[in-house]
């Protein structure tokens, strides 16, 4: 007999479970302010800190902090927290309306609005933003009306995508929105090729694009920083680490070895781990890997370290598998709190200017919902034409297609 | 017997093999603590151990592959793709690896696999949600295909591919999950129960593979189909007032033709349906079967009816999918033909 001891699989598991009283001790939260900013050219191997570390500009109080602020102006900051409060105001209102059978399915961004909305206003206009399917944050601080996206989840006569898409896979060219896919990771390499491009053609455009932490088990997340890395692309790779894949926690992710920003070591990528709840640190992080894309130094890896407040959809039901309170002991907070308490600190904002920006936002999302309901619903009313269901299939509409359109009565 | 919806009988498939036989293993996204987005799995890790049922990765590539190498170990891999729309990113590792094992190493490996996945339209899932992609694994020399329509059938089926010592693939119509949807959107599912085939057998049994069912016999015309597609072209039948010979093939590859042929023979008319895209799809192989085996037989053209050559598209669901009012014209013109 060899002398040699039994071997064991091991199987990741979360810290609590239904039922259990969640907290998060175990989750390092260094102080706001005190990770340093490295100039935007620094070589990728000496800047690998960053990716284990957790850049924060907002304190406890509301103030900003340290190196990473990034000194914006009061009116941007503003914008940013309209944003915000529009695209929760949205959700909630969607998410009802799923529940009263109006749309089939929707899927709310709670909790994560800063890791879309700082983008919009990082990036230039002429940017490509590629998407996961929790990004409606970006296309409403880009200015995409909002009464576009509800005929999308709609699907009725005005929706743009001609009711051929589920809820939310929105897309919009004229507001660099790539067509959202309902499979996982495939922006990522794609992002990278759009960037290629933009380098080949001599321009000075940049993508970026979004996955989810469960996504970065796909190939195609190895693909893009692979290429990513490769021909220095200029593009920004974002990882939103909300803790939950649907019932899986970020450890079935691989997230108990090493953090998300650390796969860009390996690639000679930099790193940086970012407080996703934080509007001003996800900007300047944002800022930072733009200002080093467009000095043609490549791609930049971002974790977005967040938390899933809702369920993956609203086919989910987190109860099932993680304490209902757990959200509430999150340790970063919630990202709307946190700018309006800075504004607040700054003195350019009052909780009374926020509950009347609030109902503005509430009453905006309900006036559009009666003009998109008065269109048409899941139930009924009017919806694309049936025939247009045999469009765009390809560019023209070959025989046998036009065969079945007859057949079909469109 | 108990009465079983299909989730509840393949849920004790899975548990009557995880008892029986320790080198069988499931895992899948979700499918551990949750229990599958689906519930299939609901109950299995609790009961057998985080070992024998548990959470992988979002990586289809990585989950066949990882399969691929415990099956070579010894042991029976049952793993979960969520959706079927998903399982393109682990196709390489089913086409080129899984599926050509044993005859590329002469039968010095083989790698008995089971890939469970659910399929099909009808649920409001858009084009992520909602395909039928059999016809790319039946293409693929190797692959053993199966389509349970019904509880008792799910059970034996699930069961004999556990058992093969071949890679399966095991396609879950999800839209008969819950009760025998047969087309008719207005109206209310009935529930399982209320089926003859929902009486499951407690423990181990199983259905052999490559045996179809014949679920109505009738003289006028053979009607092909597998999963939702039974119930639909039974409701059909009936609405049509057509004396339907209606054959559930269960295993598509490798299919039953002397089940196919015999019925061809005596009706001399044949209707094939699927949910899945016209073009390429499994009905063209019927198709081309049929006339081959059968073509002296035949007194009409072979009718086809299928979903659109289209993605499937969110809000034209009950346009696209092939609902009872198209097969029974299409058994119509055949019957008339």
């Amino acid at each position: 007999m060899r002398n040699r001891s039994s071997l064991s699989l091991h199987i990741p598991q979360p810290k609590y479970r239904p039922g259990e009283k969640a907290e998060f001790s175990y989750v390092n939260v260094p102080k706001a302010g005190t990770v340093e900013r490295p100039p935007s050219d620094a070589k990728a191997q000496n800047i690998t800190s960053l990716a284990y570390s957790l850049i924060r500009v907002l304190d406890d109080e509301g103030n900003a902090v340290g190196s990473w602020d990034p000194k914006v102006n009061v009116e941007m900051l503003r914008k940013g927290l309209r944003a915000m409060m529009l695209t929760r105001a949205y959700d909630d209102r969607m998410y009802r309306a799923q529940r009263q059978g109006k749309i089939s399915f929707y899927m709310k961004s709670t909790g994560e609005e800063a890791t879309s909305a700082a983008y919009a206003f990082a990036l230039e206009r002429d940017d490509m933003c590629f998407p996961s399917y929790r990004q409606q944050g970006l296309l409403i601080a880009r200015g995409y009306p909002v009464f576009e996206m509800m005929c999308q989840c709609y699907s009725n006569a005005r929706d743009p995508v001609k009711g051929r898409q589920l809820p939310i896979m929105y897309s919009s060219r004229e507001n660099g929105f790539f067509t959202i896919s309902g499979n996982l990771g495939t922006q990522f390499p794609q992002a990278v090729g759009w960037a290629m491009a933009s380098a080949y053609k001599g321009d000075d455009r940049i993508a970026a694009a979004w996955i989810g932490e469960g996504t970065t088990a796909e190939g195609d997340f190895h693909h893009a920083l692979n290429f990513a890395s490769i021909y220095r692309a200029p593009v920004i790779l974002n990882v939103v680490n909300n803790q939950w894949a649907i019932s899986s926690f970020q450890g079935i992710a691989g997230g108990e070895q090493a953090t998300f920003a650390a796969r860009a070591i390996g690639y000679g990528l930099p790193g940086l781990r970012v407080d996703g709840n934080d509007f001003l640190a996800v900007y300047a992080a944002a800022q930072w890997a733009s200002e080093r894309a467009r000095a043609n130094q490549g791609a930049t890896l971002i974790e977005l370290y967040t938390y899933r407040v809702e369920g993956h959809s609203t086919s989910d039901d987190p109860g099932r598998y993680r304490p209902a309170d757990e959200g509430k002991s999150w340790p970063l907070g919630d990202p709307i709190e946190r700018l309006k308490r800075h504004l607040i600190a700054l003195g350019e904002w009052s909780e009374a200017r926020h509950d009347a920006l609030n109902t503005e936002m509430v009453e905006l999302v309900r006036e559009t919902q009666r003009e998109v309901e008065a269109i048409g619903t899941m139930e009924g009313g009017a919806r694309p034409p049936l025939g247009t269901m045999f469009e765009d299939v390809f560019k023209e509409v070959p025989w046998h297609l036009r065969r079945q359109r007859e057949q079909a009565g469109g | 017997m108990p009465a079983m919806n299909m989730i509840q009988a393949l849920n004790s498939a899975l548990d009557a093999m995880l008892e029986r036989d320790p080198n069988v293993l499931i895992f899948g996204e979700d499918v551990g603590y949750f229990g599958g987005v689906f519930r299939v799995t609901d109950g299995l890790q609790k009961k057998h151990g985080v070992t024998r049922c548990f959470d992988s990765p979002i990586g289809e590539a990585g989950i066949i592959g990882a399969a691929i190498g415990m099956s070579v170990y010894g042991l029976r891999p049952v793993v979960e793709i969520q959706f079927a729309d998903y399982i393109y990113p682990g196709y390489d590792q089913i086409v080129s690896e899984m599926a050509r094992i044993r005859y590329r190493s002469a039968g010095d490996f083989f790698v008995p696999i089971t890939i469970r996945t659910p399929y099909g339209g009808g649920i409001f899932g858009g084009q992520t949600h909602s395909q039928s992609p059999e016809a790319l694994f039946t293409h693929v020399a190797g692959l053993t295909t199966v389509i349970p329509s019904n509880p008792h059938d799910a059970k034996g089926l699930l069961i004999s591919a556990i058992e093969s010592d071949d890679p399966v693939i095991f396609l879950e119509p999800k839209r008969i999950y819950n009760g025998p949807f047969d087309g008719h959107h207005e109206k209310p599912v009935e529930p399982w129960p209320k089926h003859p085939m929902s009486e499951v057998p407690e423990g181990h049994y199983t259905i052999p593979l490559g045996k179809a069912a014949v679920v109505r016999e009738g003289a006028d015309v053979t009607v092909l189909v597998y999963g939702t597609m039974v119930h639909v072209a039974l409701a059909a039948a009936k609405e049509a007032g057509v004396d339907a010979e209606v054959i559930d093939l269960r295993t598509l590859i490798p299919v039953d033709i002397g089940t196919i042929v015999a019925s061809v023979e005596k009706t001399g008319r044949c209707v094939i349906a699927h949910e899945a895209t016209l073009t390429s799809g499994f009905g063209a192989e019927l198709c081309a079967l049929v006339q081959e085996h059968c073509f002296y037989h035949l007194e009409a053209p072979i009718e086809r009816v299928a979903g659109w050559d289209t993605p499937y598209p969110h809000i034209f669901e009950w346009d696209y999918f092939p609902g009872p009012k198209r097969v029974a014209d299409a058994m119509r013109r055949a019957v008339e033909a």
